[in-house]
């Protein structure tokens, strides 16, 4: 029935041709090809999140009045809707995990070089736009933490200098966080950044498909010297049924979370208590913000707070070209880029656990 | 030039200048202020004689305008001592303790006087002082009684809203304390001398000074302020009832209301004392050391069972609630959603509370009616609380299920890979 299914396409779409570079992708078989499951992995908790999303999308409804009370209906009364609620929550939560997973790993193989520093540039954008997803997404529920939070986060844009402000009102649709600013959120959750993702995900693909996969510096020298020491596997077949195991693994790890930990539905927003103790951001956006807390007010004569808005929108832009900075012939094992990047996550890291623990 | 010269002398213009501005500046300083010499000597003096500008500034009195010679007389615009405190100038001196609620009165019994400064003050106060204890003592020449200085102060006397006055419900009790708690000073009155210490283990000073609701009683919201006196025995009920008015309906149906008036009872206090008022807990209505009815009643009378059957009741909505609020919990921290069925438990506390408050008409069958009535909402609770206990275990065995398939189809994929590599 298949063969009868695809002399049908081969007829129509010449079909074999078409599937051809899938046929004759192949990717390098070494000790750290694990490292090459993360981007499928991160690819894969994005279809759970567009496919859970929809589902969500039946029953949600965006307003102040009804945000937290559609929420609630979908945790108690929509059969299976905890398990759709907690799995979209947990699966964003894991993507952004895997997304700065797949950007390391992509840094300490020194995948980034050329000519894949458009994959790169394509790949931390992804990046900005997931965690872009994840703040429009936690205010959606309109609870008391993601009500303050967004309080707070949107106030750190109103911080930039000139175009801080508009931006703040633009974000918020008004002065403050209000039922207008739980539609825009909403808007941009489940409209402008899918749509947006979903073109920069399909450029990814096609550099990471057009540019074959990047061989570690070190095992290239070695093959290259050595050709018959090259190890390489089909892409299509054996690595996709590998990236499915890992897809799999995936799939049962976000069941058990929602399964054992539900996603909480919390305390409906009240704008006129005042903000709890303590709040903090969602985990991903701890490190700059605890970075903030610790700017001194003023430095020199700039406010302290204005200084490191400004500074990680520096580094950002900074980072997302970092593949140019480095020189045309570049160390195969060295780099400053090496080091960068072990200093950016024990930053990442140890920032986040301490604003964890900060009071 | 030289015209000029003349006409333009810069330090004598500048002289000229600040003599005018010196003259302005003073004038405008000294505008609408009363000249009082009084000040100028009792500021330097010390006690009892001395009243610093500072001291007397916070005086309500002289915030008003009002002057050391609107109570003492003289004339404080005299820098002369012997024509400001001449009798001639009218001048009284140091005011006896016998003419202070006089002299008070003067001014705050004449409403038209006081409405210029406070509409809404009440000019009753000597009316009412004549009523008190104090008062009648006073009329009878005790003269360590107290008069209006003893509890308001004086030259500075704030207003009772001043969270600094001596008058403030927050420090009332304090102020009555002076007196009322000094063992000595009320040797011969034959009252007791620890009202204020109990009333600081009350639930009225925790609910006034701790947690700070400024509705709370104090020692005047029973026994009156300008009229102090005690409520006596058959007037303690209405009293509290102020406050309690629902516990005060009840008891107007129970039968204790009779008998204790036939025994010359004081109402509320034979159960829950008066200054030392505990918080309440249903242990008054066991046997054990708190319990309050075995101290009239029997054991085994037909009272006793009544007693039995109200606590019964009460115990029995309790540990409904609690058995609902264990169960909530336990399903909650397994993250459970039961959000609404804990909102639920509000209702069934309330329920609680109310048949609390009907304890008081000591009728089973009244306090039955909120039993009941709690005693549904907390089961509707607790079988919301299985059910989501339940429901998670339900989803512990779907996930069961779920891992097992999954890890069949990664052990087929598996066999698979290892079939088409080898």
């Amino acid at each position: 029935m298949f063969a009868t299914l695809r002399h049908w396409l081969d007829e129509r779409l010449d079909w074999d041709d078409l599937t051809a570079p899938l046929r004759h992708k192949t990717v390098p078989n070494h000790r750290l090809s694990y490292w090459y499951f993360l981007g499928g992995i991160t690819l894969f908790l994005f279809v759970v999140q567009v496919l859970t999303g929809i589902l969500l999308l039946l029953y949600y409804r965006a307003g102040a009045n009804e945000a937290f009370e559609s929420v609630q209906y979908i945790m108690t009364q929509v059969r299976f809707g905890w398990l759709i609620r907690s799995i979209h929550s947990w699966s964003a939560n894991l993507m952004i995990f895997t997304a700065f997973a797949h950007m390391f790993s992509v840094l300490f193989l020194k995948a980034y070089r050329k000519p894949r520093e458009l994959t790169w540039v394509s790949g931390v954008l992804l990046l900005f736009l997931v965690m872009g997803f994840g703040f429009s997404g936690y205010l959606l529920p309109w609870n008391t933490l993601a009500f303050f939070a967004t309080k707070v986060g949107t106030e750190i844009t109103g911080q930039v200098p000139i175009v801080g402000k508009p931006m703040m009102i633009f974000l918020r649709g008004g002065e403050d966080v209000t039922g207008a600013t739980l539609t825009r959120f909403f808007g941009f959750h489940v409209a402008v950044l899918p749509g947006v993702a979903t073109l920069m995900i399909l450029l990814h693909l096609l550099l990471v498909q057009r540019l074959g996969m990047s061989i570690p510096p070190k095992l290239e020298v070695q093959w290259t010297a050595n050709p018959s020491a090259k190890r390489e596997m089909k892409f299509f077949p054996n690595f996709l049924l590998r990236e499915l195991m890992a897809w799999y693994v995936g799939l049962g790890v976000l069941g058990a979370l929602a399964a054992i930990f539900p996603w909480n539905l919390g305390v409906k927003a009240d704008p006129f208590v005042p903000a709890p103790a303590g709040i903090k951001p969602e985990w991903y956006f701890l490190f700059m913000f605890q970075t903030l807390k610790l700017i001194p007010s003023k430095v020199w004569f700039v406010d302290g707070e204005v200084l490191g808005v400004l500074a990680f929108g520096l580094v950002g832009l900074l980072w997302i070209l970092l593949p140019f900075f480095e020189s045309d012939q570049p160390s195969r094992t060295k780099g400053w880029i090496t080091g960068l990047a072990v200093f950016a996550l024990v930053y990442i890291a140890g920032m986040s656990v301490y604003g964890h623990l900060a009071k | 030039m030289a015209i000029l010269r003349n006409k333009l002398r810069p330090f004598s213009a500048a002289r000229y200048v600040g003599l005018v501005g010196s003259v302005v500046l003073a004038a405008c300083l000294g505008y609408g202020q009363t000249k009082n010499s009084c000040l100028d000597c009792h500021s330097a003096l010390p006690d009892p004689l001395g009243v610093s500008q500072e001291k007397f500034s916070q005086d309500v009195h002289a915030q008003k305008g009002l002057t050391c010679a609107s109570c003492h007389g003289g004339d404080p615009t005299s820098d002369d001592p012997d024509k400001a405190m001449s009798r001639k100038a009218g001048w009284k001196g140091k005011i006896d303790r016998k003419q202070i609620p006089q002299l008070c009165g003067s001014c705050h019994s004449d409403p038209a006087y006081i409405r210029q400064f406070n509409p809404s003050l009440r000019t009753d106060q000597l009316g009412q002082y004549r009523t008190s204890v104090h008062g009648k003592r006073f009329a009878a020449g005790d003269t360590k009684v107290a008069v209006c200085t003893d509890c308001h102060s004086v030259h500075d006397l704030r207003a009772p809203s001043d969270p600094r006055s001596t008058v403030n419900p927050v420090n009332v009790a304090s102020t009555c304390a002076r007196c009322h708690a000094d063992a000595n000073y009320m040797k011969g009155y034959s009252i007791p001398t620890d009202q204020f210490a109990k009333y600081s283990t009350s639930v009225h000073h925790d609910a006034l000074a701790v947690r700070g609701d400024l509705s709370a009683p104090t020692c005047s919201t029973c026994h009156g302020n300008h009229g102090a006196a005690p409520p006596g025995v058959d007037k303690v009920q209405n009293v509290c009832s102020n406050c309690h008015t629902f516990q005060d309906q009840m008891y107007e149906k129970s039968s204790h209301k009779v008998a204790f008036q036939a025994a010359s009872l004081p109402g509320c206090v034979v159960c829950h004392s008066n200054h030392g008022i505990s918080h309440p807990t249903d242990a008054k209505l066991g046997t054990g050391p708190d319990a309050v009815c075995m101290q009239c009643h029997s054991p085994g009378d037909s009272c006793d069972q009544a007693r039995a059957g109200l606590l019964s009741s009460l115990s029995q909505l309790d540990e409904a609630i609690k058995g609902a609020d264990h169960i909530l919990g336990v399903a909650e921290s397994s993250g459970m959603e039961v959000s609404e069925a804990r909102l639920g438990q509000d209702q069934a506390r309330d329920s609680l509370t109310k048949a609390r408050v009907t304890i008081h008409s000591f009728r089973k069958e009244l306090v039955d009616q909120d039993i009941q009535a709690g005693l549904k909402i907390a089961a509707k609770n607790l079988q919301s609380g299985k059910e989501a206990m339940v429901e998670r275990n339900h989803r512990r065995v779907g996930l069961g299920i779920s891992l097992i398939a999954i890890g069949i189809v990664l052990a087929g994929l598996r066999l698979y890979i290892k079939k088409i590599e080898s």
